[in-house]
This record gives structure tokens, C-alpha cells and sequence, in this order.
């Protein structure tokens, strides 16, 4: 099997060309995605390869952009909205979550669109370009959300979404664009939605995570085996909507103790339900309290500074674990 | 409730006012009939909302008949149509079968939304309705959209869309208009102006009253036509229609009208926000004894095809009643069903 190595971004790009190639009903919209190529360069060189009638510059406008996705979609188009940061997507909030989620349920006609919202912090965006706002979304019913962590997984959950028949939310990280290298192979392959990975194996603790803190996970994982011979276990959930349980509740009873961390602030997050969850069905199998790390329930500060206290890390990741090992 | 229309002569028939149209008398008597089952179906599904057999929200089209039905006979089956919350009109202009937009306004299951989505809800994807939406003014980005998708794959299909004038205060209105225009789609926006946003009159809620104007910043074709008049409705609508067909080009229409019920079901006609004698005033110009008066004039109508008509309708709003009524309740296991695809 033929693979390239690819930054997570370029994962992302690849996945969306493969598609356009793929289907002719899929096309990208969104502000400075043709010839700017986009505000990341996820679209770069699209405009040249697929025409301006399929790479659609759009205004400023990002209730029409996602209101008219709907609409394309229900004339059997499969547009791929780009919100060009993840904070924006709250001037269209309406079109998602009444429009685009309830459609389905109310008419039994599918809403086959993607929105991909690059998101997440750690860039010193500040408060409206560094959100992690998948857990408005998150209680919605009718809206998939997945959030890739790695290339491999990127590529083929953007392939995955662009070809599920319901709204499918799509949160990159920006931080992850071009730190994140990973070999992706050649082939037109999918990531099932709604699979959680186990991206390390382990016995003693659980981290469950996604997105941008799979790599610290990962990274504090090895810390307490190499300093405390500690066997962590790594779960990413990969989707968030639907959430893989089974794999949440399997890794939760095999290990016993269970750290979640995620990017987005504490309360109300991806986390707490994670916490429900193995709280109402895997109680039994508990030997310490569920641990949760997230960033401080505040905006996103700019303060590069601030930042760095406001986010979970690598450190604090690796100081939560020892604790858990410790309880 | 039967019609008995006056012989006296109306002033708009001093001549045939749809000579340039094409019109048969076929179609003119399918106006009309479209009218009264809109007038008849809606005043039935205001005595079953008073008997609790409809719940929650219900808002009535009476009044504004001419404005959808006029529209909707301009357009070709494979056009799309946009409606808002004030829906029932549109579907029944549309086709769609009473029964089964009873049903939904009785919750059940048999309903076009399986009694998931109520009054505000009415949906035929095999007739290109594409639905009552329940926020103002959120469906209009979605017709840019079904316009987008004709043109891309090189359809001639047109969209047209309607909202009332409240809505044409949302900002998504305005970045639609903005699209529309740009982008070049087949879309005919159609402002239906009823004068009240619930209850606050148009001259308390818009900087510029005359909405078809608000297309002048977007250097949009516009024009305003009597709402209700179903001969202007069909007039006004077609050029709108066959230009976008033929240029791409959208245009946002006007249409003055009236309704002659509350906002919904929970507030009195008059008293509150309207006098008693504008109402009254209003309703001389009732668009359905209005044209129904025409036609009898004019000789294509008679009162016999009235009487006729009238008992066709009852029986047909009997039957969409009795099927509601008699439909199953949507069972608790399927609410789960629908959510995802």
C-alpha cells in the first residue's frame, strides 16, 4: 500500500480532492477559498483544478453560506461549507442547528453536507479565533461531529463526511495543521464515524481524548512509562456524534481509572457526558473518582502567556496521571 | 358558509383583466377553487384548534389566499417552493393532499411529518415544497441554495420563496438578497406584507416602508402587486418567474396583503394592535368573493359551479377531518427513527 507523508492540513486537502474527483455533486463554498486558496491553504490550488464553479467564493456571510449548503443539499448537491475560523460559525447557528439538524427528522429527506470549522487554540487568536465549540453542537440532535487528531484520521473522516447522508460537523485543529505529520496512504480509504481508536494501548489508566490533546496524551503516556512504568492507555474518540460507548465503557472497565482531557473549558464539555457515562455504566469497575482536565472555564486569552495556563498540557496531562496512579 | 356572490358589478371587471395572461377558464375556476379550499380548509382547522384537536401553534393564511395561490399556479412542477410558518396556504396551493396536512395538525402519524413537526412544517419533496420553516426569516438562505444546485447542474428550475415582511428585518435576508444577486440564481423572493409582525404594524418596525425597495441596495429587479388580487399574485410572479428562468436573475417581489385572523390562535382579530374598522375596511377587498365575483361576471363562473364547488370542498375538508381524527397516533419507538439518516 502506497503512502505519503502528509501534514494533517494536507491529509484534509487530500481527502476533499479525492472526493470532488470522486462525485460531481461535491463542491467547497466558503469566504477566500478560491484563489486565496483559503485562510489556512486547505483549498489551495482547488480553484485551478475544479473551477470557479465548484470552488465557490462567497461573501462574508456565514448564515447564507450554511443556509444555502442546506439548500443545495436538499436539490442533491453535497456542498462542503468551510467556516473560515470555527468562531464564525456562530452568525449561521440558526441554519445548523434548525435548518440542517432537523430536516431528516421532520421530512425523512437527508441533509447530505459537510461544515469544516477550523478550530482550537494555542495560536494566541484570542477570544474569537481560538473556540473549541463542538459542545454547542454536541446537544444537538440530528448533527454529526467528528475531530480528527491525526492525518490518517483526517483524510478519511473528511471522505467519510462528505459521503454521510446527515450534516456531518467537521472540527480541524489549526494548531495540528502543520505540526502534525503522519503517513497517509494513497488509497481511497474511510474512517468509520462514530469509532473511537485506541491510539496506544495500556493497563493501568485511561485517557480519553480528542482532537489536539491525543498528542499530549500521548506524549505523558510515554513520560509515566518511561519514569513510573505506568501503562496508559490512549482512547480518541475520533466522533463525537455519535460517541463510540462501547469503546469509551471497554477502556474505562479494562484499566479501572479514567483521565478525560479535551481543549475546550470544563464545564458543559464533550467530557462531562464521557464522565456520565462510565459513571452510570461502568461504576463497578471504578478504582478512583473520573479525573477531568480541560481548559479553565474562561474566553480564550490572548496573552501568550495566559494561554498557556488557560490550555491543558503536555505537563498538567502527565501531573493528572501521576495522580490518578497514585489514588 | 356558502358563498353567495353579488351580481353587482366589481370595478375591476369594466374589462377582462387577464386577456394578456393566456389564461384559460379552466385555470381561472382552478384559482379560485384553490382559494376557497384554502379559506374553507383554514376556518375547519380553526374550529378543530378550538375543539383541542390541534395543539400548540397555528397560524391562518385567511386573507392571503391570492397571494400564494396566484404565485404558485406561475410556476412549473419542477420548481421549488419555499413557504415560512404561515404554511398551510402554500401547501394547499402546491397540491398537496388535505388529508395529510390535517393529519400533521393533528399530530399523527400519518401526517407529512409523521405529527413530528406540526403547523409549521408542511413538506411534499415530490412536489418541490420544500417546507414551512418556523424561524423568521432562517429558510431564506435555503432557496439560494435549491437555486444554486438548479444552476449548477444546469437545470432550469426556478425557487421561489416566501416570508412576511418582519422577516425582511433578519440579516439573513439581506446576505441572501446580497447572494442572490451576485451569484445571478433563479429565485423570486416574495414579501408577503400583511402589514403586521405579529402585532407590530410595518410603519413601527421598518426604516423603509415600501420592502421591495430594500432589493435597490442589491440592484435587484423589484416590484410590488395588490396581494390580493390572484390575477396581479399570477402576473406579478410569472415575469418574475420566466425571468429568472430565462436570465438568472432573482427579484424580490412585494405583495401587499391582509390577513383577517389574529397572528395565531392566541390573539383576538382586532382590538389589540388593529381597530375593528380597519379590519373591516380590509375585508372588502377579500381577494376570494373578489375574484369569484369577476368570474361570475365575466360569465366563466356561475352560481350553480359556485354551489357546486362549495359542497366539493366541504366534503373534501370532511374527509381530510375524519382522516386526521381517525389516524394513529405517531408511536413513542419511532421518535428515535428520523433523527439521523
Amino acid at each position: 500500500m502506497n503512502s505519503k507523508l502528509l501534514t494533517y492540513i494536507e491529509a484534509i486537502s487530500k481527502g476533499m480532492w479525492e472526493e470532488m474527483e470522486r462525485d460531481p455533486a461535491v463542491f467547497l463554498l466558503g469566504e477566500d477559498i478560491g484563489g486565496f486558496g483559503g485562510a489556512f491553504k486547505a483549498t489551495k490550488g482547488f480553484l485551478q483544478h475544479f473551477g470557479e464553479d465548484r470552488v465557490v467564493d462567497t461573501v462574508l456571510a456565514e448564515s447564507a453560506i450554511l443556509g444555502a449548503s442546506v439548500g443545495a443539499a436538499l436539490a442533491g448537491m453535497k456542498p462542503v461549507a468551510e467556516m473560515q475560523f470555527s468562531d464564525f460559525v456562530t452568525c449561521g447557528f440558526n441554519q445548523l442547528v434548525n435548518n440542517a439538524a432537523t430536516t431528516h427528522y421532520r421530512w425523512n429527506i437527508p441533509v447530505p453536507m459537510v461544515v469544516r470549522l477550523p478550530s482550537g487554540a494555542g495560536i494566541h487568536g484570542g477570544p474569537f479565533h481560538s473556540r473549541n465549540p463542538e459542545a454547542w453542537f454536541f446537544h444537538q440532535p440530528g448533527l454529526k461531529i467528528v475531530a480528527p487528531s491525526t492525518p490518517y484520521d483526517a483524510k478519511g473522516l473528511i471522505k467519510a463526511a462528505i459521503r454521510d447522508a446527515n450534516p456531518v460537523l467537521y472540527f480541524e485543529h489549526k494548531r495540528l495543521y502543520r505540526h502534525v505529520k503522519g503517513e497517509v496512504p494513497d488509497d481511497d480509504y474511510l474512517v468509520e464515524i462514530g469509532k473511537a481508536d485506541v491510539k496506544r494501548q495500556g493497563t493501568d489508566i485511561s485517557v480519553i481524548t480528542y482532537g489536539s490533546t491525543v498528542h499530549q496524551a500521548l506524549e505523558a503516556a510515554e513520560i509515566l512509562q518511561q519514569e513510573n512504568g505506568t501503562s496508559v492507555e490512549v482512547l480518541d474518540l475520533r466522533s463525537l456524534v455519535p460517541l463510540d460507548k462501547e469503546a469509551i465503557l471497554a477502556s474505562a472497565r479494562k484499566t479501572g481509572k479514567v483521565l478525560i482531557v479535551h481543549e475546550d473549558n470544563l464545564t458543559g464539555g464533550i467530557g462531562a457526558e464521557v464522565a456520565a457515562l462510565i459513571a452510570e455504566f461502568a461504576f463497578q469497575n471504578l478504582d478512583a473518582p473520573i479525573k477531568r482536565l480541560a481548559a479553565i472555564d474562561t474566553p480564550t486569552p490572548y496573552s501568550p502567556t495566559l494561554e498557556e495556563f488557560f490550555l491543558p498540557s503536555k505537563e498538567k496531562v502527565v501531573n493528572a496521571l501521576k495522580e490518578l496512579a497514585r489514588y | 358558509m356558502a358563498t353567495v356572490l353579488s351580481m353587482k358589478e366589481p370595478k375591476e371587471t369594466k374589462k377582462i383583466r387577464w386577456k394578456d395572461l393566456g389564461l384559460s377558464s379552466a385555470q381561472l375556476i382552478d384559482f379560485y377553487k384553490r382559494m376557497l379550499l384554502i379559506r374553507r380548509f383554514e376556518e375547519r382547522a380553526a374550529q378543530e384548534y378550538g375543539k383541542s384537536k390541534i395543539g400548540g401553534f397555528c397560524h391562518l393564511y385567511i386573507g392571503q389566499e391570492a397571494v400564494g395561490v396566484g404565485a404558485i399556479e406561475a410556476l412549473r412542477e419542477d420548481d421549488y417552493i419555499f413557504s415560512a410558518y404561515r404554511d398551510h396556504g402554500h401547501a394547499l396551493a402546491r397540491g398537496m393532499d388535505p388529508k395529510v396536512i390535517m393529519a400533521e395538525l393533528f399530530g399523527k402519524f400519518t401526517g407529512c411529518s409523521k405529527g413530528m413537526g406540526g403547523s409549521m412544517h408542511m413538506f411534499d419533496a415530490s412536489k418541490n415544497f420544500m417546507g414551512g420553516y418556523g424561524i423568521v426569516g432562517g429558510h431564506i438562505p435555503l432557496a439560494a441554495g435549491t437555486a444554486f444546485g438548479s444552476k449548477y447542474l444546469g437545470k432550469d428550475s426556478v425557487t421561489i420563496c416566501f416570508f412576511g415582511e418582519a422577516a425582511a428585518n433578519q440579516g439573513v435576508f439581506h446576505e441572501t438578497l446580497n447572494l442572490a444577486a451576485l451569484w445571478k440564481l433563479p429565485v423570486v423572493f416574495i414579501c408577503e406584507n400583511n402589514r403586521y409582525g405579529m402585532g407590530t404594524a410595518v410603519e413601527r418596525a421598518h426604516a423603509v416602508w415600501d420592502i421591495y425597495q430594500k432589493a435597490s441596495a442589491y440592484d435587484m429587479k423589484r416590484g410590488w402587486f395588490d396581494g390580493m388580487d390572484v390575477i396581479e399574485s399570477y402576473r406579478a410572479v410569472k415575469a418574475a418567474v420566466d425571468h429568472a428562468r430565462q436570465s438568472n436573475e432573482p427579484t424580490l417581489l412585494e405583495a401587499r396583503t391582509y390577513r383577517f385572523r389574529g397572528h395565531s390562535m392566541s390573539d383576538p382579530i382586532h382590538g389589540h394592535y388593529r381597530t375593528k374598522e380597519e379590519v373591516e375596511e380590509q375585508k372588502k377587498s377579500d381577494p376570494v368573493p373578489r375574484f369569484g365575483e369577476e368570474l361570475l361576471h365575466a360569465g366563466i363562473l356561475t352560481q350553480k359551479a359556485v354551489d357546486d364547488m362549495e359542497a366539493e370542498i366541504k366534503t373534501i375538508v370532511n374527509q381530510a377531518v375524519e382522516f386526521a381524527d381517525q389516524s394513529p397516533e405517531p408511536p413513542a419507538d419511532f421518535l428515535r427513527e428520523n433523527v439521523y439518516s
